[in-house]
């Protein structure tokens, strides 16, 4: 498989069903060509793990509005009333997680960690059914990894061998997600010769990343 | 001084009165809504550095117009800008900041703060779930958290005796800031500090589901003090 691909190549590789992992906070950060081509392609049962479902127009969005979602894994989703009336029609099931439970869960599955133990959410709905840990006389909440079949990722520049980097707050979960999806599809805004990026301003190692969005001239 | 205070909207008297307990050279986070005006009221000399959960540490205000960069938005997505000194971080990093106690305070908004001190303000079951986002871990991992919130909703006391919506830590909040008091939840019960511009404490009391430990002489707010 060639690193370069075309959206609709990209898309083609996502089978309905599939867990997929999309970067972004409030559709910032978020790579917004794949999500349109998903959603044109008329996806179907797809779980979304992905910190909010933004405001309808943005980040996930598209793809609830367009039935393309079973599944919703994240932190926030005050601002899509789309999502909501799908939840409460039963049309999506919606798993809520505390936002640095949500990254870390990521991270764990990304480096290899059997889950994380976190005082977040202890003594709430959240803690409902979990396993609780004490260590040096503290208690924490066993959290489980959170992996996906697919990482989408969204970053300012990538070089010819998959380097990444992000700006500005529109960092955010890409650099973790990019470590815990089984094919990482990443979607730069541009796309530059090998060393112009220096190697201490790449976020994402080219070696993590599987395929990148062509860029249409 | 009084003459202005007393036409103040009650959203700046709580902005100005939580602006007080803000430390020099301390990193803060500001929830959304009336936590987010707070800003406005403090001196950039004191040298306070704003985080949002989305990343950033060095929130600035809003840009000129015309300026804007998605790129770089708070953590209500708006368009924001960043000061001098600021750094960016991404989101494990940002909640690392949070629970791993570097967080000298945030400032969260609530739909209901009870007596012990325990916060819930992420979901009206049956109503409306919008999610927790970075609250709980907020609420959790700050070494200090003041709810700063409208006393009443559609004239149903926020402070109550015990939480009935869903909590959003076990963590006991330090200081609950509204346009009628600020209140302090210790190990023998909610105590009133102040009474707002203008409000008597019978106010106060009537306003107020939560029994209060009331001391014999409750200092008004004093928003012409600066830090």
């Amino acid at each position: 498989m060639h690193l370069a691909l075309s959206l609709h190549e990209a898309v083609e590789m996502i089978p309905d069903g599939a867990r997929v992992m999309l970067s972004g906070f409030m559709g910032v950060g978020c790579p917004d060509g794949l999500v349109h081509a998903l959603a044109k392609a008329g996806k179907r049962d797809l779980t979304m793990i992905v910190n909010d479902a933004a405001r309808p127009a943005t980040g996930v969005g598209p793809l609830v509005a367009a039935g393309c979602v079973r599944k919703f894994i994240g932190s926030h989703i005050g601002v899509n009333p789309d999502l909501q009336a799908r939840m409460q029609r039963g049309e999506i099931e919606v798993e809520l997680v505390p936002q640095g439970t949500f990254v870390e869960r990521i991270r764990a599955a990304g480096m290899g960690l059997g889950g994380v133990l976190t005082p977040t959410g202890l003594g709430t709905r959240v803690a409902e059914g979990k396993q609780t840990v004490e260590v040096e006389g503290r208690t924490y909440l066993l959290e489980p990894p959170l992996r996906a079949d697919f990482a989408l990722i969204a970053a300012r520049s990538c070089d010819y061998v998959g380097n990444l980097t992000y700006m500005l707050s529109a960092t955010n979960f890409n650099p973790i997600m990019a470590l815990a999806g089984e094919t990482v599809i990443a979607e730069p805004e541009e796309i530059v010769p090998v060393g112009v990026i220096p190697p201490d301003a790449v976020k994402t190692p080219g070696i993590l990343v599987d395929h990148i969005i062509k860029r249409t001239a | 001084m009084m003459q202005d205070v007393m036409t103040m909207d009650p959203k700046e008297i709580i902005a100005r009165r939580v602006a007080l307990e803000i430390r020099p050279r301390t990193l803060v986070n500001l929830g959304i809504g009336i936590p987010t005006l707070v800003s406005d009221h403090l001196d950039p000399a004191l040298g306070v550095f704003f985080q949002s959960e989305n990343g950033v540490v060095g929130l600035g205000h809003r840009p000129p117009e015309g300026m804007t960069d998605r790129h770089l938005t708070d953590a209500g997505g708006t368009f924001t800008s960043a000061v001098p000194g600021a750094s960016i971080i991404d989101s494990a990093f940002s909640f690392g900041l949070i629970r791993g106690g570097h967080l000298d305070l945030t400032v969260l908004g609530g739909l209901q703060v009870d007596a012990k001190g325990h916060l819930a303000n992420w979901m009206i079951p049956g109503k409306f779930v919008p999610g927790m986002g970075g609250a709980m871990d907020l609420v959790t991992g700050a070494k200090s958290v003041i709810v700063a919130m409208i006393h009443t909703a559609k004239g149903q006391s926020k402070v109550v005796p015990e939480c009935t919506l869903p909590l959003t830590s076990q963590r006991r909040v330090d200081l609950i800031v509204t346009e009628l008091a600020v209140m302090r939840p210790m190990d023998d019960g909610l105590h009133l500090l102040e009474t707002g511009p203008g409000v008597s404490l019978e106010t106060v009391l009537d306003q107020t589901e939560a029994t209060l430990i009331v001391p014999d002489n409750v200092p008004q707010m004093d928003l012409s003090r600066t830090i």
